[in-house]
């Protein structure tokens, strides 16, 4: 499934049917610094992220 | 699927430190009580406060703007154009949509216009890095603006994250004038207005989810002039931390202010400031002008320099992946 991404804004092909965590840690991301959109919605991170969802991984993190 | 903790409807978030998930009415009403509790327990407005909220496009100030007018204060918005390329040409549109939306008050102030530089300039003219010259610049803005304009209060979007990284790197300094002036409340007097930082309570994540709960749009992508810096990797250590033992982040910081800033508060007083024989700003010593003010000297009608020009090697390549290798000015 094709996941978005940020910081820089692109787009991954991920194996989904995982729960939004185990896809964050396999792309080297920390869950804490992070929120799950899943088709224009907030979900919490155990939530089964699968094909055709619209998945957003967005960084949560700023350096100001 | 997560419940909520409160009613058992489906949850949208999950939140480690405090051990539940929540639905978006019980997190929004846990973000409210975190706000209500650090405003009474620092005792940071009164509800007859005119309160100035320094916003810059992102989701903690928009939140924490969000959060204040929702409260019932009387709350408007300061904007400062502060010349980042792209990335300012976004966050300014971004914080006038919010505001029209909402027919809230924003005050604009673009840098390179009542100053005379910008951000990017000012690093390059100078030799401060780009956080040092920016953070500088909005503070001595902040407090003209708030006096200039009649408020009584400046209140930032600085969120438990953003403080708990400064304690963190004041501590592995042991920088004890730094950790005795690192509070959520910032007194006037000596020629500074008020000072609060209402979402010290609230993580950067919350307000992240504050702002998607709430329907807010805010500048997702990194300031080009942070890519890389010490405090982002202070807020990596900590949310390291934060994984492998849920809270940590929070007892670190709320524990500082609850048993260690009272220990420095009872040591020496900073010395009252003298006052900038140029603005009038507190500045160190009464025969050298402010920091701001040299600042200004220095880098004002000076030919503006891209934001590009004056990153390191490793943020470059970060700025050109995000921006592409433009300018960006």
């Amino acid at each position: 499934m094709i996941v978005r991404l940020r910081q820089p804004s692109r787009e991954v092909e991920v194996r989904g049917d995982r729960p939004a965590r185990a896809i964050l840690l396999e792309l080297g991301f920390a869950p804490e610094a992070y929120i799950v959109i899943c088709n224009g919605t907030l979900v919490p991170s155990d939530t089964i992220l699968r094909e055709p969802d619209s998945v957003e991984l967005r960084p949560v993190i700023s350096g100001g | 699927m997560s419940k909520c903790r409160s009613c058992g409807e489906p949850a949208v978030i999950d939140l480690p430190r405090h051990n539940a998930n929540f639905c978006s009415e019980h997190f929004i009403q846990l973000c409210r009580r975190q706000l209500s509790k650090a405003i009474s327990d620092f005792d940071m407005l009164k509800p007859e406060d005119r309160v100035l909220v320094a916003v810059s496009g992102g989701k903690d100030s928009l939140a924490l703007w969000d959060m204040l007018v929702e409260e019932g204060y009387q709350a408007d918005g300061l904007y400062i154009g502060l010349g980042i390329g792209e990335y300012s040409d976004e966050s300014g549109a971004i914080t006038r949509k919010f505001a029209a939306d909402r027919q809230l008050k924003l005050i604009e102030i673009d840098i390179r216009d009542e100053h005379g530089f910008d951000i990017p300039t000012a690093a390059g003219v100078t030799g401060r890095s780009p956080c040092s010259a920016c953070g500088l610049s909005k503070r001595h803005i902040f407090d003209e603006v708030a006096k200039r304009e009649g408020y009584d209060v400046l209140a930032t979007g600085h969120n438990l994250d953003d403080e708990a990284a400064v304690l963190f790197g004041n501590t592995l300094r042991w920088d004890v004038e730094y950790l005795r002036r690192q509070a959520p409340v910032l007194s006037a007097g000596s020629g500074f207005g008020k000072k609060v930082k209402p979402l010290v309570r609230l993580t950067e994540r919350e307000m992240a989810a504050w702002c998607v709960v709430r329907g807010i749009d805010y500048v997702v992508e990194e300031c080009p002039m942070a890519l890389g810096n010490k405090h982002l990797a202070y807020k990596d250590a900590l949310n390291a931390l934060d994984a492998t033992s849920p809270g940590t982040k929070a007892s670190f910081y709320l524990g500082f202010l609850d048993r260690m800033r009272p220990v420095l508060e009872q040591s020496a007083a900073i010395d009252a400031p003298s006052s900038c024989p140029t603005c009038g700003a507190p500045a160190a010593t009464a025969d050298q002008a402010c920091a701001f003010c040299r600042l200004v000297d220095s880098a004002s009608g000076h030919e503006p320099i891209p934001v590009r020009m004056v990153l390191n090697k490793k943020a470059r390549k970060m700025f050109d992946a995000q921006w592409g290798s433009q300018d960006g000015n």
